[in-house]
């Protein structure tokens, strides 16, 4: 708290040196493990991204859904895209739509976007999380590693509705 | 500099000083004014915000579920906005004033500015809670975020233009005080070590500001139907421009706390100036990169872009945080050691003065801010890792710990030396004080560390119902999930109860205290004034071998132990998800 004398820089003492080269070497780790993880690691966040626009995006939905429906739970269709295709799902106040059937060890490109406000894409009980924006068709590469029954949770706050707001995706064997 | 002092605001008053009896400092009245007045505001705040925090709290203990969503999602938006931008703000600029006035024997140059600097804030914070609790839910309810699309009324982002337009002239005056203090002579040598750490917060608080205003004022056009179209994810990078760096205020402010609080309750001197301003200036270079961390998992952003950003170039600014977790203790420890207590490792640490909030409340919040806030922040902001961590409860239980149990805890522990000191009152329920930061901090831990394992189990943050009673698909939740919540309830209402002690300490003084000069720097242990002992102590008496930090040594190598630990147990998690590119 007292203003030190005008000559203050003196060479550093044993133990904050040490400290020093500790702390710098785990900055360093730190930083290494991204693009370390990049590489090797099987979890990456998608970069993928194109334009679109709510009614864009919803003429593609309706066309996937068209193509692929194999059934329906609560008015909401359940569709099963071809292994290494292409899959949409929109999120809209408050719904996820539709419901997706992939197989187990296939890979999917599954589109994300929003037809209004923003929304969180958040995967139970794997627990994987991506934001979904309106104008922003976010592709999200896939590869399910277990199989069951799926939900996804609006974990971006969506206005009064938002905890309503959830969605399926089954995972076959 | 060509300047002349003309260029300068010049008193426009006689400037009326006192002599502080105990530190021995000059006090300007009409900076010990704006102080009160900034003080005030920002815990009358703290109040409003607390009382929102328990009926939030309250909600998301899903045994209890008290609030209906409506009332859940506007006070969930209203406690944002008054925490971590009325109470902090509020905090900060009298900490500025004090800073830049009192520290350095100076005067306040423009104290009508700084009252109209408090105005514009304090109409600011007002209509906004208005705005929120009072306005239609749509334009209401939008989150201290206030994500666009999301469209607040026009006076939302009205309120926040008027508060950081005030908040900035806060800033402008401390760098005018500074400047003025220097040509006027009123202190030798260099910036004490904790001005200088205000002065990083203050920089870093323009920038902040002045982002915010490139944020908001197109979001009120937008409002207003000026601007058509106000595209989600620049709307997202600018918020974040403006509330990440907002943090590292807080951040930046609270350290220069820390080692206030280390000088006046044992009297502990910076060991190494260099080394303790090296991490700061570390801070200014590159914690601002940090805004990256937010948008981590959105659509649109490249690795490389993502990584640097979020990483601070090379975790340089962490670097920064690991060199101050040594250098305040370190410095706490040889002022100890100097005192006799040489024994072992930890003689020093047994022997400190654990009654004194102000030490208390230091080492808690040190410990809270670092080993669990600063821990599980640089894990979440690690790109990959994000994935498992974006949006769920993991991020409020990290930001508690760094802005509620690290700030608010330091600014509490050291208002209580600021109520005999700048109020002039005698501080009147000292059990209490001696007791509240255990409490609080205690409660702080369960709150953080309840969020943090409910959100490792998928619960999502600001969500009115986990259950999804009434959700077209039900969402099976663990049953544990039900455990980590009320951990994080009952740990509301210990932080709660310590937020009473402390409105309890602090109102009670300030209104009804009796009206003292100051005697004595320390509010319960001791007749000593430690900022007098650490005057007398040289360098060369700190380089003696048998006062080395060597305790300090082993528990920041705990910490690290601790941090590597946890950090690699997250790339264990995130690897057992599904594959993704």
């Amino acid at each position: 708290m007292l203003a030190p004398p005008r000559i203050w820089w003196r060479k550093l003492g044993r133990y904050e040196k040490n400290w020093l080269i500790v702390a710098f070497i785990w900055c360093l780790l730190l930083t290494a493990m991204m693009p370390l993880w990049f590489i090797f690691g099987r979890q990456n966040v998608p970069t993928t991204t194109y334009r679109t626009s709510p009614a864009e995006f919803q003429a593609r939905v309706d066309d996937f859904v068209a193509r692929y429906q194999v059934g329906e739970e609560q008015n909401i269709p359940i569709v099963a895209p071809p292994a290494g295709g292409d899959a949409f799902l929109l999120g809209r106040q408050w719904q996820w739509y539709p419901i997706l059937r992939l197989k187990l060890g296939e890979t999917y490109r599954v589109h994300l976007s929003s037809l209004d406000v923003l929304h969180g894409f958040s995967l139970q009980p794997v627990n994987m999380n991506f934001m979904v924006a309106p104008d922003y068709d976010y592709v999200v590469t896939f590869t399910p590693t277990t199989s069951g029954e799926f939900s996804i949770v609006c974990n971006e706050y969506c206005l009064i509705g938002h905890h309503l707001m959830t969605g399926k995706i089954y995972v076959d064997e | 500099m060509t300047t002349t002092t003309a260029d300068f605001p010049l008193p426009a008053r006689d400037t009326d000083f006192r002599t502080c009896p105990v530190t021995a400092y000059k006090v300007d009245l009409a900076a010990e004014r704006l102080i009160i007045g900034n003080a005030v505001a920002a815990i009358v705040f703290l109040l409003i915000g607390g009382i929102f925090a328990l009926l939030i709290g309250l909600t998301r203990w899903q045994a209890i579920h008290l609030l209906n969503p409506e009332w859940f999602y506007r006070l969930i938006t209203a406690h944002g906005i008054d925490m971590l931008i009325a109470w902090i703000v509020f905090f900060e600029i009298a900490g500025l004033y004090f800073g830049s006035t009192v520290m350095l024997n100076a005067r306040m140059v423009a104290p009508k500015w700084g009252w109209a600097a408090f105005a514009l804030m304090a109409i600011g914070a007002l209509m906004v809670n208005y705005v929120v609790l009072f306005g239609r839910f749509n334009e209401a309810a939008i989150m201290f975020t206030a994500y666009v699309p999301l469209e607040g009324h026009p006076l939302f982002y009205l309120s926040y233009i008027l508060f950081a337009v005030g908040a900035l002239i806060g800033v402008i005056l401390f760098f005018a005080n500074i400047v003025t203090a220097k040509r006027e002579g009123r202190y030798t040598g260099s910036l004490p070590l904790v001005v200088f750490g205000l002065a990083t917060a203050a920089i870093l608080a323009v920038y902040t500001l002045l982002m915010g205003a490139l944020t908001f004022v197109p979001a009120l056009l937008w409002s207003l139907g000026v601007i058509e179209n106000y595209d989600s994810e620049i709307y997202r990078n600018l918020f974040w421009g403006f509330g990440h760096p907002a943090q590292q205020v807080n951040l930046a402010a609270m350290v220069s706390v820390w080692y206030a609080l280390a000088a006046i309750t044992v009297g502990a001197k910076p060991l190494n100036e260099k080394f303790s301003r090296l991490a700061f200036i570390l801070y200014l270079f590159f914690i601002n990169l940090g805004s990256a961390h937010h948008m981590l998992v959105d659509p649109g952003n490249s690795f490389v872009y993502k990584t640097f950003n979020t990483s601070y170039a090379m975790y340089l600014a962490v670097l920064g945080s690991l060199m101050h977790a040594f250098s305040i203790p370190a410095a706490v420890e040889v002022a100890q050691r100097l005192k006799g207590f040489t024994r072992g490792m930890f003689e020093w640490l047994r022997n400190a003065p654990w009654r004194e909030p102000g030490f208390s409340g230091l080492v808690l919040s040190m410990f809270i801010f670092g080993w669990i806030g600063g821990v599980t922040g640089v894990t979440i902001g690690t790109e990959q890792l994000n994935i498992t961590a974006h949006n769920t409860m993991r991020l409020p239980g990290h930001f508690h710990a760094t802005v509620v149990g690290g700030t608010t805890l330091a600014f509490m522990a050291l208002t209580y030396y600021l109520i005999p000191l700048i109020f002039r009152k005698e501080l009147k329920f000292k059990k209490l004080a001696i007791w509240q930061p255990y409490l609080f901090g205690f409660g702080m831990v369960l709150t953080s560390i309840g969020m943090i394992v409910s959100g490792l189990q998928g619960v999502s943050r600001r969500h009115w119902d986990i259950s999804f009673a009434s959700a077209v698909f039900k969402v099976p939740i663990p049953g544990t999930v039900d455990l980590s919540l009320a951990v994080m309830g009952i740990g509301v209402l210990l932080a709660v109860t310590g937020g009473i002690f402390f409105m309890t300490v602090v109102l009670t003084s300030v209104f009804t205290g009796k009206r003292v000069e100051a005697s004595r720097l320390l509010l319960v242990s001791g007749e000593s004034n430690p900022l007098e002992e650490s005057a007398l102590v040289s360098f060369e008496d700190m380089e003696q071998h048998h006062v080395h930090p060597r305790g300090t040594f082993v528990i920041v190598l705990a910490f690290l132990m601790f941090f590597v630990l946890y950090y690699f147990a997250q790339w264990w998690l995130l690897a057992r998800t599904w594959i993704v590119r």
